[in-house]
């Protein structure tokens, strides 16, 4: 199981969810799926059409920053970390 | 039984409340709501009594809010807002209406439809709106390319006009299967080749008269207009006023030859209060006459705009009418635009006002 760190402005959207997620999945994409199902809506939060990441969310996986397609390992640790740019 | 008065206030930084009581002159704000996130509109659903924000965040995408219990709680959705995985996606809801069915319709950016059947849990696409042959040629104003106005007939749920800038009225008659541009009378002053293209208009706003469906307001990039045929055709109703060049309108919710505008300098002179100076202005007359309503205004070096969707009236008598400004303040009349008074200039920049009575 990947750990999923989500960050608060994500959570303030989903009263309820917990920060920490314990995740099955091979792929971020497989990570984001499972945890849709956890919590209905959060997928639409962070990806767009195409499908990919939105343009102003990070991903990163054991620290290298990462896309959809990217690989998640059994003992994964995968921060979803909003951008400083993307506000006015 | 006491009257409630609300204005829902969409910001660049969330959505706010303010209440007053039916003599509109004390206000108590909340907010800001919706986590912050720039809102392009409010509504509040018939029946329900549901209030709904049309949003888009920068970080996390387009959603549409929605709040049972006043606006203390929220939920949001955008299950449905997509054009598919192969196309532009959807980055923010700029605009929503009831229809007369029960259903929610969504206007979004880049410009297309929604309707939801189940209150913005979930939408679909209304394909025959962006299907319509000129869609190829559709191009964006300075505002982006937005669906930014939805007026459904009020008992033909198959009849709908929306506006998109800088592309035009549209209006369906079948439920959005198929989609007619309608601009026949309406100039397009920026295109010297084409004044009068059957698309390429850049329609900032328009409303229904009270009582008269086949009666539209238009408030265009080049001028204000008038239809008495369902928007088949359109004739010019800017007269005196001060410039070409405004945002907003809205129309009297009894009397369908009265409305109120904001008129804006023109876009190469900053579209603001021409001359700095502000005032709001009304017609009675179905738009052959206007009269400037300034009262309690700042007449002076008032540098500030006002955006299409950030001026809203009230149904009691006398009317109320409340805009917002660029700057963040709310004015408001409680006496059909005679007398005016600022309740608030301490606002983020205000993109939408609405105004909802609740008795009992």
């Amino acid at each position: 199981m990947a750990t999923v760190l989500l960050p608060r402005s994500l959570l303030a959207l989903f009263p309820g969810a917990d920060r920490r997620h314990e995740v099955a999945g091979e792929s971020v994409a497989a990570l984001l799926e499972t945890l849709d199902a956890r919590v209905p809506g959060m997928r639409d939060r962070l990806v767009e059409a195409g499908p990919r990441l939105r343009p102003h969310i990070n991903v990163f996986v054991d620290g290298t920053p990462a896309d959809l397609a990217s690989p998640v390992g059994e003992r994964s640790v995968v921060h979803i970390i909003p951008a400083v740019s993307g506000g006015r | 039984m006491t009257t409630r008065v609300l204005l829902l206030v969409g910001t660049k930084k969330g959505a706010f409340i303010l209440e007053s009581d039916g003599d509109r002159r004390d206000w108590a704000l909340r907010g800001p709501l919706c986590e912050g996130w720039p809102v392009h509109d409010l509504i509040v659903e018939p029946g329900s009594g549901a209030i709904l924000a049309a949003a888009g965040s920068p970080w996390y995408g387009p959603a549409v809010w929605r709040s049972e219990d006043g606006g203390t709680s929220w939920t949001h959705s955008s299950a449905g807002i997509t054009y598919g995985d192969e196309a532009e996606p959807v980055t923010t809801i700029w605009s929503l209406a009831a229809a007369p069915d029960g259903g929610l319709l969504a206007g979004v950016e880049p410009a297309g439809l929604f309707r939801s059947d189940d209150g913005g849990s979930s939408w679909r696409h209304v394909e025959g709106l962006t299907g319509h042959p000129t869609r190829p040629t559709w191009g964006p104003g300075a505002g982006g390319l937005i669906l930014h106005t939805i007026v459904p007939h009020p008992t033909d749920a198959a009849r709908t006009w929306v506006g998109i800038s800088a592309v035009g009225v549209f209006e369906t008659r079948d439920a959005g299967a198929s989609w007619t541009p309608r601009h026949v009378g309406v100039r397009a002053e920026f295109n010297p080749e084409n004044r009068f293209p059957e698309t390429g208009q850049c329609v900032h706003k328009f409303a229904m008269a009270a009582g008269q469906p086949d009666t539209l307001y238009q408030r265009n990039h080049c001028g204000v207009y008038r239809s008495d045929d369902g928007s088949e055709t359109w004739q010019e109703i800017t007269g005196e006023l001060p410039t070409d060049f405004g945002f907003s309108l809205v129309a009297h919710p009894r009397d369908p030859d009265t409305c109120w505008l904001i008129p804006l300098s023109l876009p190469d002179r900053g579209r603001f209060m021409p001359d700095g100076h502000t005032a709001v202005w009304r017609t009675r007359d179905r738009g052959a006459s206007w009269t400037r309503l300034d009262a309690g205004l700042p007449t002076k070096d008032a540098f500030m705009s006002v955006l299409r969707e950030a001026m809203a009236r009230d149904t009691l008598d006398p009317v109320g009418v409340t805009f917002g400004t660029s700057t963040g303040q709310l004015w408001h009349s409680s006496d059909d635009g005679d007398h005016w008074r600022m309740i608030t200039d301490t606002l983020p920049e205000i993109w939408s006002v609405e105004t909802v009575v609740l008795d009992g």
